[in-house]
C-alpha cells in the first residue's frame, strides 16, 4: 500500500498504514504521539480529542485516510513548553488527578477558547460535556477554564 | 538555570531498558555550587526510600503507584519533611518490586485501601529522620565539633558557630559510614515546614503536555501488541478456534491460546484488535450463562430469609423489637458497578530464559512479580516490575488478570508484547463492586427513640478470592464495613451477614464495602427520623454523643449547608455522615427534581481526616470521591443476562460529565492525630444524602440504585 502523507505538529510524515486505520492509533503506534489517549475507541469519550485544522475531533473514529492536507495538532504540539493558557491554568489550578482523561480536555477546553473568548459556564457545559474523567476533576476544569480565558484575554 | 518541575523524558524512554528503573520525575539540580569540593564518590542510601549523591541529588523513592491520589508528592513530602531535604530539588522515582519494599503494617507492597500515607507516616518521617540525624554525625566528625552545634537544612548541614557549610552531596561517603539508627527524634508538627502545606503536585506537569507516561504509552523495542478474545459469559472456555481470517489480516503475526482465551498478537493495535474481531471462536459457555441479574435478585432474597454469619449482636434485639411502640422494615438494593478507569487495563511483559520485565500501571507489585514467577516457572526476585502512572485504579489494578495475560502471551510468542483491552472488554471482565441485598429493621419506643436495630446483609466475599487472609470467623470485613460498626447510640444492634457468590467476579472498587453499607444504612436511618417525626440532622446529633468526630464533622456540614433554611418546591437537602478507612466525612447535598430527573446543584463535603499532609490533595479527593459515587447513584450499573455483562461501552454506563456535576465544597476539619485515608472516604456519603435530599424534595423513598425516573415516582 502505499504512504500516506499527513501534517501532524507542523511536521509532514509519510506513515504506512491502511487508510481506514483510526488517526489516534497512527498517531500512538506509528508516530510515538502517545499524548493521545484512547479510552473508548467510539467516540464516546473524548480522550482522543485531536485539533484537525483547529477543529476538535475525535481521532479513535476519525480515518487517517480522511484528514488530506488538514493539519493534526496534539497535545505534543499544543505548545511547545506547557505555555498555552490552558496548560498553565491546568497547572496552576492543579486540575488532574490520574490525568489520563486530560490530554482530551486541554485540546477540547483550547479549541473552545480560540472560538470563545470569555466562556460562561454553559458554553463550558455545551464545549467539555463529550470529554468524559472518571476521577471527576470537573470542577477544577471549569475553573481552569475560566482562568485560561481571563489571561488570555488581559495578556494580549 | 533550572528547569521547572517535570518528568525527565529520557529516563523514561530509556526505563524500556534500565531494569528497576520506572518513572522518574523532579528537578535537575544545578551542580555549580558544588564545584569548589566534591570529596564524596559513592551514593548514601541508608534505607529503601533515600539515595543521596555525591552531586547533591535527593532522590526519593516511592514504593506506592500514583492513580491520581498524589502520592508522588504526598509521600516524599513525609521524607524531606525530616530529611530537611530542598524540596525545590528533589527526584522522585518510582520503586521496583521486592520485599525491602513489602509495608510493615499490610505486609504487602499495594497500594489500596487509603492507606499509602497512614501506613507509612511513622515509616517514611522516620526514613527521613534516620538520614538527616547520618548526615549531621558526618558534617560534625568532617568538622570535629559536636553534633549538637549542627543543624540539618534544605538538603545541607551547617555548623551554627562558625557557618560553615557541607551540602548532604558532600557527605554522602562519610555518612554511609555511620550505623542507620534504629528510633531518630522526629519533629514536632510546629516545626513542620511541608507537611500541612498546599505544595503543588510534582507530578502535574507532564499531565499537561502529553509526556506522562502510563501503562498503554510504554515503549519497549521490538514490542508486539496483543488483543484478547475472551468468552463472554464468566467461566466459558473455547470450544473450537479457527484463526484463518484473523491470521489473514495484515500485521497479524500469531494466534495463541491461554488461560483467559484467544490472543492475537500484531505490529501494533489496530491490526491485533481487526485480526481479534475476526477469529472464530464457538464458546463452551459453562454454567454461568443460566444467571442474569433477575435469577441473582431471586437469589439472594431467598438467602436473605436465612440467618447469616452474626457481625454484631448487642442487646436482645428481639424482645427491643417485640416491645416496640413501633418497628419499620425495608429492604434495599445496590446493584454490580464497573471501575471504569479511564485507562483500559494492558501491560506490557518479556518473558526471558533468565527474567521477565513487566510495564504496568498496577496497584499491586508484589502480587505482580507473583503472578509472573508462577506462570514463568522464575524466580520472584528475577521478575521486574516497572510502575508506570496508572490511568485510574479505584481497586481495578489491584488484580492480577491482565498481568497473567500479558505474561502468558509473551512466554508463548517469545517476545516483549504489550496487551491492550478495549473499552468493551475492560467493561465487560471487570472485577464488579459487588450487588447486595439488605433488609434492615428499627423499632422505636413509645416517645420515639430508637431502640433496636438490625440489618441481614447478603451479598458476595471479595476477600475470599481475593485477600483470603483477611477473612476472620467467617465473616469478610470487606463486606460488612459500615454496616456492622455504625456509630450510633442504640441499645440493641443485630447485624448479620449471608455470604452468596453468582460467578461474577467482583473486587475492591473505590470504598469497598462502604460504598454500599452507607447508602444502605444512612437511608435507613432517614426512614426512622420521619417514622419519629424528627429531623434527620437532629436526629443524628442525638445518637453520636459517643462518636465527637461524626458529631464534628456533621455539625460543620450542616452548617455550611444551611440546613433548615427554606428551599422551593422541588428542591431538597440530604445529610450522611459515614466512616472509612480512618477518616470521617458529612455530606449534604442540595438537589432539584424536576420532570422526573434529578439534578445535585450542590455537595458541601467536611472530612476529619487526622493530620493533613497536603490539603489541596484532600480536597481534590473529596471533589473527585463525589462524582465517582454520585456517577453510581445516578447514572450507572452493571447488570447481567444469559451469565454475561449486558453494558459494553460509555453509551450503557454512562458517567457523570461536566454538564452534570455539581459544585462541590470542601472543608477539612483540623486534627492533631495521625492521618487518615483520603482517596475512599469521599465516595460513601453522597449517594445516601442525595436520597434523602430526594426524599426531602418529594417525599420518595429511594431504597435502590442508581436512581432512574421510575424509582421518582416512588
Amino acid at each position: 500500500m502505499a504512504a500516506l502523507q499527513i501534517r501532524v505538529n507542523r511536521a509532514e510524515h509519510a506513515v504506512d498504514v491502511s487508510s481506514d486505520t483510526p488517526l489516534l492509533w497512527v498517531l500512538r503506534d506509528t508516530l510515538g504521539l502517545t499524548g493521545t489517549k484512547y479510552g473508548c475507541g467510539v467516540a464516546l469519550c473524548g480522550a482522543c480529542t485531536v485539533h484537525l485544522d483547529g477543529e476538535p475531533v475525535r481521532s479513535c473514529v476519525t480515518p487517517v485516510g480522511a484528514i488530506g492536507a488538514k493539519h493534526v495538532t496534539t497535545i505534543e504540539g499544543l505548545s511547545p513548553d506547557s505555555s498555552h493558557p490552558v496548560q498553565k491554568a491546568w497547572v496552576a489550578e492543579e486540575v488532574a488527578q490520574c490525568g489520563y482523561c486530560q490530554s482530551g480536555q486541554i485540546m477540547s477546553a483550547a479549541a473552545l477558547l480560540a472560538k470563545t473568548g470569555a466562556p460562561s459556564d454553559a458554553d463550558i457545559d455545551a464545549a467539555m460535556a463529550g470529554n468524559l474523567c472518571r476521577c471527576g476533576t470537573y470542577q477544577r476544569i471549569r475553573r481552569a477554564i475560566h482562568r485560561a480565558a481571563a489571561r488570555a484575554g488581559g495578556g494580549r | 538555570m533550572r528547569a521547572g518541575p517535570r518528568l525527565s523524558r529520557r529516563t523514561f524512554l530509556t526505563a524500556g531498558v534500565a531494569a528497576g528503573a520506572g518513572l522518574a520525575i523532579g528537578f535537575c539540580p544545578g551542580g555549580d555550587t558544588l564545584a569548589a569540593a566534591a570529596p564524596s564518590t559513592e551514593p548514601f542510601a541508608p534505607n529503601p526510600w533515600i539515595r543521596i549523591t555525591p552531586d547533591n541529588v535527593v532522590t526519593i523513592i516511592v514504593d506506592k503507584s500514583d492513580m491520581g491520589q498524589g502520592v508522588l508528592t504526598s509521600m516524599p513530602m513525609l521524607i524531606a519533611e525530616e530529611l530537611e531535604a530542598d524540596w525545590s530539588a528533589i527526584r522522585v522515582e518510582q520503586a521496583p518490586a521486592g520485599p525491602e519494599y513489602v509495608n510493615p503494617v499490610t505486609k504487602r507492597q499495594v497500594t489500596g485501601g487509603s492507606r499509602s500515607v497512614r501506613n507509612s507516616w511513622e515509616l517514611f518521617r522516620k526514613a527521613g529522620a534516620a538520614a538527616r540525624e547520618m548526615l549531621v554525625e558526618a558534617a560534625a566528625g568532617e568538622w570535629g565539633v559536636p553534633p549538637e552545634e549542627c543543624r540539618a537544612e534544605n538538603s545541607t548541614i551547617v555548623h551554627l558557630p562558625t557557618g560553615r557549610r557541607l551540602t548532604y552531596g558532600q557527605l554522602t561517603d562519610r555518612a554511609a559510614r555511620l550505623p542507620v539508627p534504629q528510633n531518630p527524634p522526629l519533629k514536632s508538627p510546629k516545626d513542620f515546614k511541608l507537611i500541612g502545606k498546599r505544595l503543588a503536585r510534582l507530578e502535574t506537569p507532564p499531565k499537561v503536555d502529553g509526556s506522562a507516561v502510563y501503562g498503554l504509552d510504554v515503549k519497549t523495542p521490538g514490542a508486539l501488541v496483543a488483543v484478547v478474545a475472551r468468552c463472554p459469559v464468566f467461566g466459558g472456555t473455547p470450544r473450537t478456534v479457527d484463526p484463518t481470517r484473523a491470521k489473514a489480516v495484515s500485521g497479524v503475526r500469531h494466534v495463541v491460546a491461554i488461560d483467559s482465551g484467544v490472543a492475537v498478537v500484531a505490529d501494533a493495535f489496530w491490526p491485533a484488535k481487526l485480526g481479534r474481531d475476526a477469529l472464530d471462536i464457538v464458546w463452551d459457555e459453562g454454567p454461568t450463562a443460566a444467571v442474569s441479574s433477575e435469577s441473582i435478585a431471586r437469589a439472594f432474597e431467598a438467602a436473605g430469609a436465612q440467618p447469616g454469619v452474626v457481625a454484631r449482636d448487642e442487646g436482645d434485639v428481639l424482645a427491643a423489637l417485640g416491645g416496640a411502640a413501633r418497628t419499620l422494615e425495608a429492604v434495599y438494593t445496590v446493584p454490580y458497578e464497573a471501575h471504569a478507569t479511564m485507562e483500559p487495563m494492558n501491560c506490557t511483559a518479556w518473558v526471558r530464559a533468565d527474567g521477565c520485565d513487566l510495564w504496568v500501571g498496577t496497584q499491586a507489585q508484589g502480587f505482580n512479580q507473583q503472578t509472573a514467577a508462577k506462570l514463568t516457572g522464575l524466580a520472584p526476585e528475577s521478575v521486574k516490575v516497572h510502575t508506570t502512572l496508572l490511568g485510574g485504579g479505584f481497586g481495578r489494578r489491584f488484580e492480577q488478570d491482565f498481568v497473567a495475560e500479558a505474561v502468558q502471551i509473551s512466554k508463548a510468542v517469545g517476545a516483549p508484547v504489550k496487551l491492550v483491552w478495549t473499552r468493551e472488554d475492560d467493561m465487560q471482565h471487570d472485577f464488579y463492586r459487588p450487588t447486595t441485598w439488605n433488609r434492615l429493621t428499627a423499632g422505636l419506643d413509645p416517645s420515639g427513640a430508637l431502640v433496636a436495630w438490625t440489618h441481614r446483609l447478603v451479598g458476595h466475599s471479595i476477600a475470599a478470592r481475593a485477600l483470603p487472609a483477611i477473612v476472620k470467623n467467617g465473616l469478610d470485613p470487606s463486606s460488612i464495613e459500615g454496616a456492622y460498626n455504625i456509630p450510633y447510640t442504640i441499645p440493641n444492634v443485630r447485624v448479620d451477614w449471608v455470604q452468596k457468590e453468582t460467578g461474577v467476579p467482583v473486587g475492591f472498587w473505590r470504598s469497598v464495602g462502604s460504598s454500599q453499607n452507607a447508602f444502605v444504612t444512612e437511608c435507613f436511618l432517614d426512614e426512622v427520623a420521619a417514622a419519629s417525626g424528627r429531623d434527620p440532622y437532629e436526629l443524628r446529633r442525638t445518637l453520636l454523643t459517643k462518636a465527637p468526630r461524626h458529631a464534628a464533622v456533621l455539625e460543620l456540614a450542616a452548617t455550611r449547608a444551611g440546613w433548615g433554611a427554606p428551599l422551593p418546591r422541588g428542591r431538597g437537602r440530604g445529610i450522611a455522615v459515614h466512616e472509612s478507612f480512618g477518616s470521617v466525612v458529612a455530606e449534604v447535598a442540595e438537589v432539584a427534581v424536576e420532570d422526573g430527573r434529578v439534578r445535585v446543584d450542590r455537595v458541601v463535603c467536611v472530612v476529619e481526616c487526622g493530620t493533613v499532609v497536603n490539603p489541596d490533595t484532600v480536597e481534590a479527593q473529596m471533589e473527585g470521591a463525589i462524582v465517582y459515587g454520585l456517577t453510581a447513584t445516578l447514572k450507572s450499573e452493571i447488570t447481567i443476562a444469559g451469565g454475561r455483562v449486558v453494558q459494553s461501552n460509555f453509551h450503557d454506563f454512562p458517567l457523570l460529565r461536566i454538564d452534570e456535576a455539581p459544585r462541590v465544597e470542601v472543608y477539612v476539619l483540623p486534627s492533631a492525630e495521625p492521618p487518615g485515608g483520603v482517596g475512599e472516604p469521599g465516595t460513601p456519603p453522597i449517594a445516601p444524602a442525595v436520597a434523602n435530599a430526594i426524599f426531602a424534595a418529594t417525599g420518595t423513598r429511594i431504597r435502590k440504585l442508581p436512581i432512574g425516573p421510575a424509582d421518582l415516582r416512588g
